[in-house]
């Protein structure tokens, strides 16, 4: 009866260890998390007394980003930011699907995964690396056919390549999580396997396909060194593909080198409408995932 | 010369315990003739040989990792999900091999439908669930999906306990539902074969007499071979009954003789519990 009480101590005590691991986890979560919020406020508080003091129509309605001369639209490179991004998920998702679709349901045999590995490691190519290819390569091409190589379409192109791998990884991982028993299922049923990918494979795979394109997206509307080298860096609203632009990110980091006083606060406002673009569609996921959820049970 | 008399000699000891007499006026829906798989280089069935009649009711039994479930599954090719199975010999369904090099599997499966041991209802309503077969072969009007959905349902005795909310989403059902579900859907496409990997296993004992009496029903109309590791289910719905042992058919013959008088010693200590 003894060692029995002594036994249950120990069991639902908690010991020194796990308190202080519990500990080391909590200030880890914390502090990770607070760096997240203080990013936010920096960017709300820099850009705050310039916003309330020039009114936030200016940054819409303005004649244009002069910013020396007190002229602050942004939409232009808000437009440029979201059609480049846009253009690239519209490019790299169809072929992501269908790389996945191959990548899970056909290849088989000893090269099986081969081609998941590459595209593992060119989601780690640095960006820089896209830009610099995409100058030798892609602009010298765009520039036999149009006037500017530099331009929307060439960042598109790109950018597309760049958000690629992370599009096609979590599509890949969405289908491999389609349960055995619904393909098991379907299969003794006579589904041929393109219906089974058609009607049971991809439907079950969506909200982790939309996902992955969210995702995608995010990373394109964020990224900066490609459009900076690829797209042409003129601010204007783009009338055709071809035409030389210039994005919110690219507009930081071109500008903020010698910006200063009210010049450098309305950089500060295009990094937190870079923000709220971003926020906006983390959300739209957000609610879009739990929307599943609730569906599926 | 000498190995091969060798290997007839085997061949013959490992199906000794077969009595194909005992179908031999039945008419044979399913006939394995040296069959044997192989997971890469393991082999998990040796040299099976047997005859399943048609319109009866056939048991396998035999304790885990026996090879029950994979003979089921070599019926409607189900190991070919399997990448690295690999299938010898031939399995004939009215003397045509499934195995054959021009057989379209999709077709097979249609005709051999198979019931697995967790109810799998794809996350549709209730009535999309049974005329999913239907739709894959292009048939989509509605008269037509309303008498099968309905003809399916009774079939596999759930129409009276579903057929106020066929919208519903199949997924809220019981297990037990489910199961006779899944069964809906298998007859819906009017198979000759009825394929059951220990249907009942997943469910509570209400549920699996539900079952066991629609296996009793279903048996007029369809050949079914069920797969079961209980052995007094085996007793009770089965004419005829299987029992395999490490991937060889020890015996064979009707399910009377296997319960109360079995030639084989292994078959013996197996259905009298010494082992299992």
């Amino acid at each position: 009866m003894h060692t029995r009480s002594n036994n249950d101590k120990a069991i639902y005590r908690k010991t020194i260890t796990d308190r202080i691991f519990w500990s080391v986890i909590a200030v880890g979560a914390v502090i990770a998390s607070l760096i997240m919020v203080l990013i936010v406020i920096f960017l709300v508080v820099e850009s705050y007394d310039f916003i309330d003091r020039v009114g936030v129509l200016h940054f819409v309605t303005d004649d244009g980003w002069w910013p020396l001369d007190q002229l602050y639209n942004l939409t232009p490179m808000l437009v440029a930011s979201l059609g480049v991004s846009f253009g690239a998920l519209a490019i790299a998702s169809p072929l992501a699907i269908i790389f996945s679709v191959y990548c899970v349901f056909y290849n088989k045999g000893w090269w099986q995964g081969f081609f998941e590995r590459i595209v593992d490691v060119t989601a780690a190519i640095p960006t820089v690396i896209y830009g610099f290819w995409g100058l030798m390569v892609v602009v010298p091409i765009m520039n036999k056919f149009t006037s500017h190589g530099v331009n929307l379409f060439s960042g598109m192109l790109v950018l597309a390549m760049m958000i690629f791998p992370t599009i096609a990884m979590l599509t890949t991982s969405a289908l491999k999580s389609v349960p055995f028993n619904q393909i098991q299922g379907a299969t003794a049923l006579g589904v041929r396997r393109s219906s089974l990918i058609k009607k049971i494979a991809l439907p079950h795979a969506k909200p982790g396909i939309v996902m992955a394109m969210i995702l995608g997206i995010t990373r394109a509307i964020g990224e900066t060194m490609v459009v900076l080298m690829l797209c042409g860096n003129v601010v204007q609203f783009p009338s055709s593909l071809f035409d030389p632009t210039r994005t919110l990110t690219a507009n930081i980091a071109l500008e903020m080198p010698y910006a200063m006083g009210d010049h450098r606060s309305s950089l500060f406002v295009t990094g937190l409408m870079v923000l709220i673009v971003v926020s906006i569609l983390v959300i739209i996921s957000e609610v879009y995932a739990n929307r599943k959820r609730t569906m599926n049970h | 010369m000498t190995t091969d008399v060798t290997l007839d000699l085997t061949k013959e000891n490992s199906n000794d315990g077969v009595n194909f007499d005992a179908v031999k006026d039945e008419t044979i829906a399913l006939k394995v003739e040296d069959l044997n798989l192989y997971y890469d280089k393991k082999q998990a069935l040796n040299n099976i040989n047997l005859h399943i009649p048609e319109k009866k009711v056939t048991a396998f039994i035999g304790p885990s990792g026996c090879g029950k479930s994979t003979l089921l599954r070599c019926f409607n090719r189900m190991n070919d999900l399997v990448d690295i199975a690999r299938v010898e010999g031939a399995i004939k369904l009215h003397d045509n091999n499934i195995y054959g090099k021009d057989v379209n599997v999709a077709d097979l499966r249609r005709n051999v439908g198979m019931v697995f041991q967790k109810p799998n209802p794809f996350p549709k309503s209730i009535y999309e669930n049974v005329a999913y077969g239907l739709r894959l072969q292009g048939i989509n009007k509605r008269s037509v999906l309303d008498e099968v959905v309905e003809w399916a349902l009774k079939g596999a005795a759930l129409w009276d306990e579903v057929k106020d909310r066929l919208d519903e989403n199949a997924l809220g059902l019981s297990g037990g539902q489910q199961q006779r579900l899944v069964i809906a859907r298998s007859i819906a496409v009017q198979p000759e074969v009825l394929l059951l990997d220990e249907p009942a296993s997943a469910l509570d004992p209400i549920s699996t007499l539900k079952i066991e009496e629609l296996i009793h029903d279903l048996k007029d109309q369809y050949t079914i071979v069920i797969v079961t590791h209980n052995m007094q289910q085996a007793a009770r719905v089965s004419d005829y009954t299987a029992f395999m042992f490490m991937g060889d058919l020890v015996e064979f013959d009707e399910t009377d003789v296997i319960f109360t008088n079995p030639r084989k010693k292994k078959t013996e200590d197996y259905i009298t519990g010494r082992y299992g």
